[in-house]
């Protein structure tokens, strides 16, 4: 019953596309998109994949984590949906991990002790606090904790409409940002050029380059493998509860679409007796 | 909301109650008795959807509050908390968050469907103001809600919003300040946002229930326009008819609802929003939640702050005024060809403004806001008025039944009672 008048919207909607349009064509020439990687946890029953978690972990460890905050707590390390550590691995992990104490000792001063699983990563040895690292390195590298949620870029119009629809359901945007900016030093004779970073200026110096990591289960040891390993680390570290979202979520929509289905024919029955 | 006397209790209890508080039969006359138009489409549906969510948000909410901590030190920390380490947490934050927006995008659909049908001219202005005062109390709280994360969209959109009144001649500065509890926004701010955001949903619930008390005295539009003229013959009792259609709506409401929280919870999210907030570095690009991105547009479209302001207000309460400024005595748009080009045309500009709303500003997107804001402004001011002196309406049915039995193709009037009971 609701008739639209197509004829007086379409020039109109049409119109507004164009100029859109037109802009964004014209910064895509500079700046262009991360372009989307396929992930182990993208889609409807994605998780992720425990040994890329574990790898990546090694990356953050052994590279990021010299700059880097991240702002979890050691035992998520031991998530059977995450990286899947052993007990005894986050124990020995925590451990190597010198943590400052809550409280001072007995003569007040503040000391440091071997980590435990319950507490949170401290900040990089060289940086004890944001103003250290701001102070030696220009800006304060960000904590990564949530760095997999907090980058996005535009979308633009139509596309962002389909990026919320079943079986495309676009999710994983923070992972191709990090793999994008890892993979898009490519400038040699000028480190802090990036071909992704909006502006093109990064105030991080290509951090990674073939061969740095040594893996241990054979992958080989390139700079693609590292930004997608660390980009699946730092998602999972964003949001560790993915796998058990989805689980439940399909379970919620089974439920939904079957109560949905019996209503429709209670209500068909019931109206039925209306004349 | 009125007992009547047609309730009679089964039970001695029943009886023993009622003779001192008459609430079950306040109950039954509102909903289960109460009569509702046969003709009902399922945009009617989102009354009974809003209700949910409003419940929704405050049991979601309430539990939140349980594990927030309203310092600007720890917020963004306890957020990240509820989203590791409680149980269940992340469901019910993800919940509380994309629920504000279905909360939206319900009320947008009951809005503009009171719109198109003429749901608020008499007898129903009350009703209709009441729905107009429920709505600026949502969005007041729904920037306070946005606010409470603590991120850096959070402060923006908190500073932004907040700095609109110093647009105010002489006193503007004053207000601000006393606003913020300080010189800018900060803890103060943060603390007694949190404090209102956990008071102004009880507020509106309290609104509701005018609302709704207002719609059982005045009874229900529907989308032929027509007042019940024999309630044997265009009306249905609310239970079972549209108590079931209701659940059913809800049903598919919730469809989508689940789709966003366990599929696309960041969809709606801002990035910038992953960043705790720090008053040194604002993001480049600052937005509003989608469901104010209309207001926003407005509000950037004019080069005078205090003008802008204004517009931005203005532009709200006009709404207010909708029952006076439509001169058609005509309530559907069903049977105005005129207002309904002009309704499309309206719906065109929200919508155009909203995703202008969200683009960066260029001279482009200024002008077309320009051009879009005028139509918003010009659809009240000028078309409203004028629409109902030129336009010629269409035949409308004699009644709400015979509306219904045209639509089903028959050709005979509805019998009484007893033939159709088969």
């Amino acid at each position: 019953m609701i008739r639209f008048k197509t004829s007086l919207l379409l020039p109109a909607a049409l119109a507004l596309l164009l100029a859109g349009g037109a802009g964004a064509l014209a910064d895509d020439a500079e700046q262009p998109n991360p372009p989307r990687q396929s992930w182990s946890f993208s889609g409807l029953f994605g998780v992720f994949d425990q040994a890329q978690l574990q790898r990546g972990f090694q990356v953050y460890r052994e590279v990021c984590g010299k700059c880097h905050k991240l702002s979890i707590p050691f035992r998520s390390l031991g998530d059977p949906d995450g990286p899947g550590f052993t007990e005894a691995e986050v124990k020995a992990l925590a451990a190597s991990y010198p943590v400052t104490n809550d409280e001072p000792n007995d003569q007040g001063e503040a000391f440091k002790r071997p980590g435990r699983p319950s507490d949170i990563f401290p900040p990089p040895d060289s940086f004890p606090n944001d103003q250290a690292a701001a102070a030696a390195l220009g800006k304060t590298p960000p904590d990564m904790a949530l760095l997999a949620k907090a980058l996005k870029y535009e979308r633009g119009f139509p596309w962002f409409i389909f990026d919320a629809l079943p079986f495309d359901q676009y999710q994983e945007m923070g992972a191709d940002v990090i793999y994008a900016i890892l993979d898009g030093y490519t400038k040699p004779d000028d480190p802090q050029w990036n071909l992704y970073y909006p502006g093109h200026r990064i105030a991080m110096p290509q951090p990674i380059v073939d061969g740095v990591v040594t893996y241990q289960d054979g992958t080989p040891a390139t700079l693609d493998h590292y930004a997608r390993d660390v980009a699946a680390f730092l998602s999972w570290a964003a949001e560790p509860t993915l796998a058990e979202r989805k689980k439940l979520g399909l379970r919620a929509l089974i439920f939904l679409f079957i109560l949905a289905g019996m209503l429709y024919f209670v209500k068909k029955r019931v109206w039925s007796k209306l004349g | 909301m009125s007992a009547t006397p047609t309730y009679v209790p089964k039970t001695a209890f029943g009886r023993w109650l009622e003779a001192r508080l008459p609430i079950m039969g306040l109950v039954h006359s509102s909903f289960v008795a109460y009569p509702t138009p046969r003709n009902l489409n399922v945009l009617w549906t989102f009354g009974a959807i809003l209700a949910f969510m409003l419940v929704s948000q405050i049991v979601t909410g309430v539990v939140l509050a349980m594990h927030y901590a309203p310092t600007a030190t720890q917020a963004f920390a306890s957020v990240d908390h509820i989203m590791r380490d409680v149980n269940y947490g992340w469901l019910i934050r993800y919940l509380h968050t994309n629920g504000a927006s279905l909360f939206f995008l319900a009320a947008y659909v009951h809005i503009f469907r009171g719109v198109y049908y003429g749901s608020y001219k008499a007898p129903r202005e009350v009703l209709w103001i009441l729905g107009v005062i429920i709505y600026l109390l949502m969005m007041a709280t729904a920037f306070m809600g946005y606010v409470l994360p603590w991120g850096a969209m959070s402060f923006a959109g908190a500073t932004v919003i907040t700095s609109l009144f110093t647009a105010i001649p002489v006193v503007g500065g004053g207000v601000a300040q006393w606003l913020w509890g300080g010189y800018a926004v900060g803890d103060p701010t943060l603390n007694r946002f949190f404090s209102l955001h956990f008071l102004l949903p009880f507020l509106i619930v309290g609104v509701v229930l005018l609302h709704v008390w207002a719609l059982h005295v005045a009874g229900q539009n529907n989308p032929d326009g027509l007042d019940v003229k024999d309630v044997e013959r265009d009306t249905a009792p609310f239970t079972p008819y549209a108590t079931i259609k209701d659940l059913f709506a809800l049903s598919l409401f919730l469809i989508l609802y689940a789709w966003l929280v366990f599929y696309i919870p960041n969809y709606l999210l801002d990035a910038d929003n992953s960043t705790v907030a720090n008053p040194l570095s604002t993001p480049a690009h600052i937005v509003p939640e989608w469901y104010l991105l209309p207001f926003y547009a407005i509000l950037r479209a004019i080069p005078n702050k205090l003008a802008g302001v204004i517009a931005l207000f203005g532009a709200i309460a006009l709404l207010a005024f909708l029952p006076w400024l439509d001169t058609s005595s005509v309530r559907s748009a069903k049977y105005r060809p005129l207002f309904r080009i002009f309704f499309w045309l309206f719906f065109f500009c929200c919508v155009g403004l909203g995703w202008l709303g969200s683009q960066e500003v260029t001279d482009a997107t200024t002008l077309a806001a320009r051009v879009l804001a005028v139509g918003y402004f010009g659809f009240f001011i000028v078309v409203l008025p004028v629409l109902g002196l030129i336009e010629k309406p269409k035949p409308r049915p004699a009644s709400i039944a015979d509306a219904v039995l045209a639509k089903h193709g028959e050709a005979r009037a509805p019998t009484a009672k007893g033939s159709r009971a088969a």
